[in-house]
């Protein structure tokens, strides 16, 4: 059947730049660009581009531009260019239409619309600089009360037995990405970064590879409904398991991922046979209440015998503050909050979306209610869906949060430009994919440097953006939403966000 | 005796006799329980028998050893959940996800089993002696050598084996009151592993293909019926005399074809 489907993006060549180096044919692994001997021309095959940037980034003289497709149809508020396409491809293949990271629509953003405070002369401004400042912050149950004795010779001592706790040095971990959906080398990328910079990475569903096993004390390990890779050594090896219960990009749906993906490496620390489709059921199969819930966080805490947090992840939906209330009251250490903007490897288009809200609505309210309930203190709530910047952080913390979850901003750092393609395997930035070849583009060195200077950089402006405030300690932000003012937001907006319009 | 020098008190429910463990769980808490469960493992114990059980969970879990466990009385949900070895023999009957996720080591159960026997098992044996409930070995899976097994004497109810993915499932279907197995949507959504049923089923998933056992199944089959019959003292042959069923997936890739790329 002929696609009716336009070619997305243009590739332009300046003939007078190029030199011929085919730099672009083997950096391309969309098949785009090609050579063409009896001519002495490189050609490109538009129809292939996916607008990764790749070429364009490693073209040694600049000769390549991208362009959008200027072969619009008719100009329509209404059938846009996306919906025309995506029923013409639906029609040509019967299919659900896929995509990759974060929901693209405009308006799902209310961080824009929130602005941070800072002191002018009645409470003096700090300099991070030269005055101390602390992001060290704790996930985990904290208690009631704390019962303290004197003890002779030993002053003070704490009496109360704490849960344990995950101790971040900032408070950016990096969130849930298989082994799988990325590659090992992404893997060995974030687990060095979080090692160096104290704080986390979450191994996601697929499994912890061998070798990433020392530096278990800086990996949360996911149990998710397909349960790949988890075992006993797995659940040890980390410093907090997270279950799994949705994903900001796919609430309420399973997923899988494709036989063609489970190479030898991945079924090995999957645990499945090779080229198998690694099915993840969209519920787990022992959860169909609060209380199976309690009985799998305690499954898991017998597990590891009580020495480490369990988190309980969930999508922000429209009821998350009484879903979140039966979390902490199942006993579980953290509840992460993914938001509609959270991203995935592979998601339908139409449940990214569509279904889901945003995290700024979702961490107010549920931090609200844990409050209102009086347990706010029984768990850690993490923030995760679509981090763009330090400030989208602050802001986060401000309305309740703990700490946040970055994935899609870490993968921009390691050279992600967010072409939304991740599903096809294919990457060229060697991220999303496990073809060996591809992945070879990710050297874990490098990678782990990228990773490190964003969350130095992103450290050091919350650093600036507390001191401005007058704050020296993250600790002192969370939940206050007295440093945050609204703009452009509806009455009942400002009333969930439990923040006041600017001005006021 | 080392576990003396381990436990420094005793408690009043447990006697030690040589390197056998004896355990009164009435009214003890599960959390005390599976705690003096793992302070006998690895200390040259090496039976535990657990009297008066009502209802505690995770008996097994977080269990290093080989060591053997007898349970008399009903055990609590995931029996055995993540296990990575210890060879339980429940006296009795078992309530919901017995061998949740386990990895290793054998539950034998004298009696029948609740929901989800064996859920995402990846390793080590499981026999129920009786009936089991819906979803018996959902997700379960294998990798190389680590092939895990279910042998269920009795029937099993709907879902059995979805999305199984690898493994060998047994249902023997004895003592049913009816000629098939009531079971339906068996095997949904299977993409691995082996399913070997006596008698007919009433309703099977789309993803799976009945097909005739060939001589190296009925090895396998005979190796697991004769185990069978050897926990509960029945005759092997006799059950072997009828016909079975073999369910295998359809495809490895069951849902390959679902998008628009």
């Amino acid at each position: 059947m002929k696609s009716y489907v336009s070619p997305e993006y243009i590739v332009e060549r300046d003939q007078d730049r190029c030199i011929r180096c085919k730099v672009c044919v083997n950096q391309c692994s969309y098949d785009t660009h090609y050579y063409d001997e009896e001519d002495d021309i490189l050609h490109s095959r538009n129809e292939n581009c996916v607008n990764c940037q790749r070429c364009a980034t490693f073209c040694p003289t600049q000769a390549i531009t991208i362009r959008e497709n200027p072969n619009h149809y008719r100009s329509n508020a209404n059938w846009t260019q996306e919906a025309i396409v995506g029923i013409k491809k639906q029609a040509e293949t019967g299919g659900v239409v896929l995509t990759g990271m974060g929901c693209d629509k405009p308006n799902l953003t209310y961080w824009d619309r929130l602005l941070l405070n800072a002191s002018q002369v009645t409470n003096p401004s700090i300099d991070p600089l030269r005055e101390p400042m602390e992001l060290r912050t704790y996930i985990g149950s904290k208690p009631d009360k704390l019962d303290l004795e004197m003890v002779e010779g030993n002053g003070v001592v704490l009496k109360t037995k704490l849960a344990p706790q995950l101790r971040l040095e900032t408070p950016i971990m990096f969130s849930a990405m298989s082994y799988g959906s990325i590659s090992l080398n992404v893997h060995k990328s974030l687990a060095r970064a979080a090692s160096e910079a104290g704080t986390f990475y979450n191994t996601g569903e697929g499994g912890l590879e061998k070798s990433l096993y020392k530096y278990g004390d800086h990996v949360i390990v996911q149990v998710a409904s397909g349960r790949f890779g988890v075992h006993p050594d797995y659940l040890d090896a980390g410093a907090a398991i997270e279950i799994k219960i949705g994903q900001g990009a796919k609430p309420g749906i399973g997923g899988h991922l494709p036989g063609e993906k489970v190479s030898a490496e991945i079924s090995k620390t999957r645990m499945i046979p090779l080229g198998t489709d690694a099915l993840s059921p969209a519920p787990q199969h022992d959860i169909y209440s609060i209380e199976d819930l309690r009985q799998l966080i305690y499954a898991l805490k017998e597990a590891t015998d009580y020495t480490k947090p369990v988190f309980v992840k969930i999508a922000a939906v429209h009821n998350s503050a009484a879903i979140a209330s039966g979390i902490v009251r199942a006993g579980a250490d953290a509840v992460v909050l993914d938001g509609v903007r959270g991203g995935t490897g592979a998601a339908p288009r139409i449940i990214r979306d569509n279904v889901g809200i945003p995290i700024e609505m979702a961490l107010a309210s549920v931090d609200q209610r844990l409050r209102d309930e009086g347990i706010r203190n029984q768990a850690s709530v993490i923030a995760a869906g679509g981090f763009r910047s330090s400030a989208d952080v602050l802001k986060a913390i401000a309305l309740g949060a703990d700490a946040v979850y970055i994935a899609t901003a870490a993968l921009v750092s390691l050279g992600c430009t967010v072409c939304q393609k991740c599903y096809t395997g294919k990457c060229p930035w060697g991220i999303a994919t496990t073809d060996l070849w591809l992945t070879k583009r990710i050297n874990p060195d490098i990678g782990a440097k990228r990773l490190a200077g964003l969350l130095r950089g992103w450290s050091l402006e919350i650093m600036e953006m507390m001191g401005g405030m007058g704050i020296n300690a993250i600790e002192s932000v969370r939940g206050n939403r007295l440093l945050l003012r609204g703009v452009g937001l509806t009455d009942t907006e400002l009333k969930i966000l439990g923040v006041r319009m600017v001005g006021e | 005796m080392v576990v003396k020098d381990v436990i420094n008190n005793i408690p009043e429910n447990l006697i030690i006799k040589k390197n056998v463990a004896m355990i009164d769980a009435t009214g003890v808490y599960y959390r005390d329980l599976n705690s003096l469960l793992r302070s006998l493992d690895g200390n040259g114990i090496e039976k535990i028998e657990i009297c008066n059980v009502y209802g505690q969970r995770y008996i097994g879990t977080d269990l290093d050893g080989h060591i053997k466990i007898d349970v008399y009385g009903t055990p609590g949900n995931d029996l055995g959940a993540f296990m990575k070895g210890a060879n339980i023999t429940v006296h009795g009957n078992v309530q919901d996800a017995c061998g949740n996720t386990m990895d290793h080591g054998q539950i034998v159960v004298h009696g029948r089993a609740g929901d989800l026997v064996g859920h995402s098992m990846r390793g080590g044996k499981i026999f129920i002696r009786d009936d089991a409930g819906y979803r018996v070995g959902i997700h379960m899976k294998e990798y190389l050598d680590k092939r895990p097994t279910i042998v269920i004497g009795g029937t099993a109810q709907d879902f059995l084996g979805e999305y199984m993915a690898g493994g060998v499932l047994v249902v023997l279907g004895l003592n049913m009151k009816e000629k098939v197995h009531n079971a339906r949507f068996v095997g949904t959504g299977m993409h691995g592993g082996t399913m070997y049923i006596r008698g007919e089923v009433r309703h099977l998933g789309e993803e799976v293909e009945v097909t005739d056992l060939k001589e190296e199944d009925y090895r396998v089959l005979k190796s697991l019926v004769d185990e069978y019959c050897s926990y509960y003292g029945l005759d092997a042959e006799k059950i072997l005399e009828s016909k079975f069923n073999k369910l295998i997936p359809v495809s490895s890739r069951p849902y390959g074809n679902l998008y628009a790329y």
